[in-house]
């Protein structure tokens, strides 16, 4: 009894007992306290601070043992008031914002929300054909990196760490092609309202080539690793369960509920950016547990990789930007002494010789194209499920009210329904299998 | 289509078309705008100092929809008067305030009474079968008077293939509007971000509490009349702005 004291730290407080643990075996402090306890009903908060919540989540657990009894998600820790701010910037400037939100897939982010914009301004149609080539190659290359941090973190969570090393290296690949094609490895603002921000630079097609034949090689890898490995099933197998009802009753998209055995992608039933156009499979799987997520996103990954490749095939020379000068950003961008920049021919040819260019190139930096009065909705299927923009105009420059269904807050309203009832240690392999990033669930 | 239509041709039930409903057609105005380029308290020097644009929302629109929508409204509004006659729940004419289609979408404009009913009809009819709500997105116009705060459903139906939005409106005055996490419980969550966000209390909600701001959080941050706050800043010599405090064009 006295142990606990050294153990974990003990307060009294209005709601009872309050043990504070950092570490040490779980088995006695559960002993220990449940032992002092009046019952044995203890309540466990994991996080906001613990390394297998996948960032700034708080789970409340009610375990009786081992078991859980009762789970409920705390969540708002990384709320940024991105949608707020959004109010307070132009169009253009939006995708600065929330390719900040689910910072794993900043890509779709952004698309969603041009796509929603493009809707609003009635332009969807005029997209240059290369334009949506090159989103559809960077949401795949997208969805592929985001699908290896899941299986990465939720190896490690499960104390595999060669799958997390593996994970993390193979991300590297295509955050250097993200690096070359946009300059930066996150937070893009590449996809404009409109088109893209620039054309791929010369070498990216070929950097693009070798990463996804390297990709290629290493896929086998997981396979080896963990598919077939019995103690990487025995975690997994079974382990947050949800059914086709649940998921529907939750709203729940993406892998989850693929897990249940219905093939339902955007990129099939409500296609965007072309996906018509390409040949690829749904992944599935009819376990609904994790491990047939853990397959789902193995398979989703080749998918992305055959989708990419036939990207790379249909690129044809063009503009990446919707011809309408009102809307078209006025930059050409070029590496200059001091970075990237707008070229200085570009700048020279506007200021020194045609004083209109002048004016509209301000008028459209400072000011933005105005949007006509309305509301739209587009939803692009994001490697965590149907993530959904609604945005709002009053005709103005700045959007009225954006609102980002993000299929990470969603989905982790299934967490109790995957997670009660099972075992303590259960709770981390359903939360990964959720995959929530929650720079996207608080947004 | 046809197919559908001359269904309730021969059983006489055709609905009147929203057409004739005196709320329909009518566009909404959210607010009005002044000026051009933003300037406050100098002199009008352009000219477009006194330009006066109300800023209009899509109104009702006349059949047909066009597509797919027509099959929809017609199921939803035959549904809801078989329920009308058979005694429980309101007409399509009590229940749909108007039909909007814009932009290639189908928007239903609901009352808030009969919400529930409505997305129960959505849900559950086998024409309809929209199963997945894709969340609660508050929207607050505080120029649109008596209809200040809405709540707008998009609905999927995986059965059909479609998409479709419901939109209440309620007062700020009396910001209620009736829980859906009955009909659909992925709404748990969705409403408490849009009470949490905007102060829209959703009646009968098994736990309506703030869900991102803490709890003891004073205001609703997303609402209009809530500030955005910030501080200038200081770029290469010269003082910024906070973003609320920058010129605004629009």
């Amino acid at each position: 009894m006295t142990d606990i004291h050294t153990e974990a730290g003990v307060r009294e407080t209005t709601e009872g007992r309050v043990f504070t643990v950092t570490g040490g075996d779980w088995d006695e402090i559960v002993a220990a306290a449940a032992g002092r306890a009046d019952d044995e009903r203890i309540i466990v908060n994991m996080g906001p601070q613990h390394p297998s919540t996948h960032g700034v989540l708080r789970l409340i657990l009610e375990i009786d043992g081992e078991t859980v009894t009762e789970a409920r998600c705390g969540i708002g820790y990384l709320h940024t008031g991105i949608e707020k701010n959004l109010e307070f910037r132009n169009w253009t400037q939006g995708t600065t914002f929330v390719t900040r939100m689910d910072y794993l897939t900043p890509l779709f982010n952004e698309t969603a929300y041009c796509l929603a914009v493009e809707k609003l301004l009635g332009i969807t149609d005029q997209i240059p054909d290369r334009a949506s080539v090159i989103r559809v190659l960077m949401m795949e290359l997208n969805r592929i990196s985001s699908h290896l941090v899941c299986l990465a973190t939720g190896g490690m969570e499960i104390g595999s760490t060669t799958l997390m090393i593996y994970g993390f290296r193979d991300r590297e690949i295509i955050l250097d092609i993200f690096e070359l094609v946009t300059g930066l490895r996150m937070n893009h603002a590449y996809v404009r309202p409109g088109g893209l921000a620039q054309d791929l630079p010369s070498g990216a097609v070929d950097q693009i080539r070798e990463g996804i034949k390297l990709l290629r090689s290493r896929m086998h890898e997981y396979d080896k690793l963990a598919t077939d490995n019995p103690v990487f099933k025995a975690r997994l197998v079974d382990v947050g369960h949800l059914d086709l009802a649940g998921c529907m009753a939750l709203g729940v998209t993406g892998p989850i509920l693929r897990s249940t055995g219905l093939p339902h992608d955007l990129r099939k039933s409500d296609p965007y950016c072309g996906y018509e156009n390409y040949d690829f499979e749904v992944a599935t799987a009819d376990t609904c547990d994790s491990y047939g997520r853990f397959l789902i996103r193995l398979e989703e990954m080749r998918q992305s990789l055959r989708i990419v490749e036939q990207c790379l095939a249909r690129l044809e020379p063009g503009p990446v930007m919707v011809a309408d000068k009102k809307i078209a950003w006025p930059a050409q961008l070029a590496i200059g002494p001091d970075g990237m920049g707008n070229s200085l021919d570009h700048i020279r040819n506007i200021m020194g010789t045609s004083m209109e260019a002048l004016i509209h190139h301000f008028k459209l930096v400072t000011e933005g194209f105005r949007v006509p009065a309305g509301q739209a909705y587009a939803a692009v299927e994001s490697p965590k499920g149907e993530l959904g923009v609604h945005a709002v105009s009053d005709g103005g420059t700045r959007p009225f009210r954006v609102h980002f269904r993000d299929p990470s807050f969603t989905n982790l309203q299934s967490m109790a329904a995957m997670c009660e009832g099972g075992q303590v240690a259960d709770v981390i392999v359903a939360v990964a299998g959720i995959d929530p990033v929650m720079g996207g669930v608080d947004r | 289509m046809s197919g559908v239509n001359g269904g309730h041709g021969t059983n006489g039930s055709l609905p009147a078309p929203r057409g004739d409903n005196g709320a329909a057609g009518r566009e909404e105005i959210i607010g009005v705008r002044r000026g051009m380029f933003g300037t406050r308290g100098s002199g009008d020097t352009s000219g477009f100092g006194r330009l006066v644009d109300p800023v209009v929302l899509p109104g009702g629109s006349p059949r047909p929809y066009g597509g797919w929508f027509d099959e929809v409204a017609d199921e939803l509004e035959g549904a809801l008067e078989e329920q009308a006659e058979a005694g429980h729940g309101a007409g399509p004419a009590d229940a749909i305030e108007k039909t909007v289609v814009d932009r290639g979408e189908l928007t239903f404009h609901v009352r808030r009474e009969h919400l529930l009913q409505v997305a129960r009809t959505l849900r559950d009819d086998p024409a309809l079968r929209f199963e997945l709500c894709l969340g609660v997105s508050g929207v607050h116009y505080p120029g649109d008077q008596g209809r200040e705060l809405h709540a707008v459903y998009p609905l999927r139906s995986l059965t059909h293939g479609r998409l479709i939005r419901v939109e209440v409106s309620a007062p700020d005055a009396d910001p209620r509007i009736p829980s859906t996490v009955a009909v659909y419980p992925t709404n748990d969550w969705h409403e408490r971000e849009a009470y949490d966000f905007f102060g829209i209390v959703f009646d009968g909600h098994p736990a309506l509490t703030r869900i991102m701001m803490p709890d003891d959080w004073l205001g609703h941050p997303q609402r209009k009349d809530y500030p955005l706050g910030g501080i200038p800043v200081e770029y290469k010599g010269a003082q910024i702005p906070a973003p609320d405090q920058r010129r605004a064009y629009s």
